[in-house]
């Protein structure tokens, strides 16, 4: 290991951040260009094992990246070495931003721009949802469409607390594969 | 003390929001503007607008926005802080348990069962952006006078343009935000 991977881990994920428009996805084909490809801190199984780790935990996955890559590299120091670095460009752009939204919002061109990308942004998210439900229906089977209509309308006609629709959906989820693999072991024996 | 609801809420936040992206967004809707009234949801649908037009994720970015406008740049560390607390924990430990066991039958039954479950939220936190950018007051419209029939031009040629090429999203909301300036100053 090099000398000083903390000043590079944060360098590194400082400038991956910078860059990361859009979904977090983007940010995993970047870091794996810089640590497996260039730095070769990381071997390219592991990098698809962390992905799929940062992919099923809470949080922005960019984030959850970034904190496998640095406690990977350099333990639970590299760990946050590495979150500053990723939360640090967003911090202070938003915080600009936020310093001038109240006389951003007033100018007429800013609302007319900002009304447009408001449609835009709906379309990006209705884009979003149509392509990640497809992907869940395939192969199609009735039990998540069934999941999906029932967690839609408690969200959106009874306004419950997503926290509570998520929290049901991953004890179904996990009580499937229990009885599914208790299944398994009585056709076994 | 409103340094320690901001962190709570971005606690919770950022322990709840599964599938990284807008999968924050449903969450970030409930605590701020639904349950705190920190933002309206016209500020809301804003944050999410730069969000999309700013590198870094979501979350982080509605973290810093609300934490700003309630208590300055100490509310913007300390929101951004609780929404990133519960990942460090959680990561590092499934990171620990994954190259210990591999892999966690368990865990893969959990996460197939959110799957859906993820998908409904973002549609409907997805809807009320649709009706906010689309109809006034953002609730279904009585007439059609109450229809903004510009956005409702640039929401669906951004659908089509997005379904068909595949093109970069920040490409179509810039475009729609140009196609925005130039329709709203004509009509």
């Amino acid at each position: 290991m090099q000398k000083k991977p903390y000043l590079t881990l944060f360098l590194s994920t400082l400038q991956l951040s910078a860059f990361t428009f859009g979904g977090g996805f983007v940010i995993i084909p970047l870091m794996r260009k810089k640590f497996v490809e260039k730095l070769h801190w990381i071997d390219e199984q592991e990098m698809l094992d962390l992905t799929a780790i940062a992919q099923s935990s809470p949080g922005a996955i960019a984030v959850n990246a970034s904190i496998l890559v640095g406690y990977n590299v350099a333990g639970p120091l590299g760990a946050a070495v590495t979150v500053v670095g990723t939360v640090l460009p967003p911090l202070v752009i938003i915080t600009v931003i936020s310093l001038f939204y109240d006389a951003f919002r007033d100018n007429a061109v800013v609302s007319m721009v900002m009304a447009g990308m408001q449609a835009g942004v709906a379309a990006v998210i209705c884009d979003v949802v149509i392509t990640m439900a497809r992907n869940v229906l395939k192969p199609f089977r009735w039990q998540p469409l069934a999941v999906m209509i029932c967690a839609f309308a408690a969200a959106w006609f009874f306004s419950i607390n997503v926290i509570w629709i998520i929290l049901a959906c991953g004890a179904l989820g996990a009580v499937e594969t229990l009885v599914r693999a208790r299944a398994r072991k009585e056709r076994q024996q | 003390m409103i340094y320690l609801q901001l962190f709570w809420s971005f606690f919770q936040i950022g322990l709840f929001s599964i599938g990284g992206g807008y999968a924050a967004m449903p969450l970030i809707q409930h605590q701020v503007v639904d349950l705190h009234g920190w933002l309206t949801m016209s500020q809301f649908a804003d944050i999410i607008t730069i969000s999309g037009m700013t590198p870094g994720p979501i979350a982080i970015n509605a973290a810093t926005f609300v934490g700003e406008q309630i208590c300055g740049l100490p509310g913007a560390l300390v929101a951004t802080a609780g929404c990133v607390f519960p990942s460090c924990v959680i990561v590092m430990t499934l990171a620990w348990l994954y190259y210990k066991y591999r892999s966690l039958e368990i865990l893969q039954g959990i996460l197939l069962g959110l799957r859906p479950a993820v998908v409904a939220m973002i549609a409907s936190a997805g809807l009320s952006l649709v009706f906010l950018a689309l109809f006034a007051g953002g609730v279904l419209p009585s007439s059609l006078d109450q229809v903004d029939w510009i956005a409702a031009g640039i929401f669906v040629g951004c659908l089509v343009v997005l379904r068909r090429w595949k093109t970069d999203p920040i490409a179509v909301m810039a475009g729609a935000g140009v196609a925005g300036w130039i329709l709203y100053s004509i009509f």
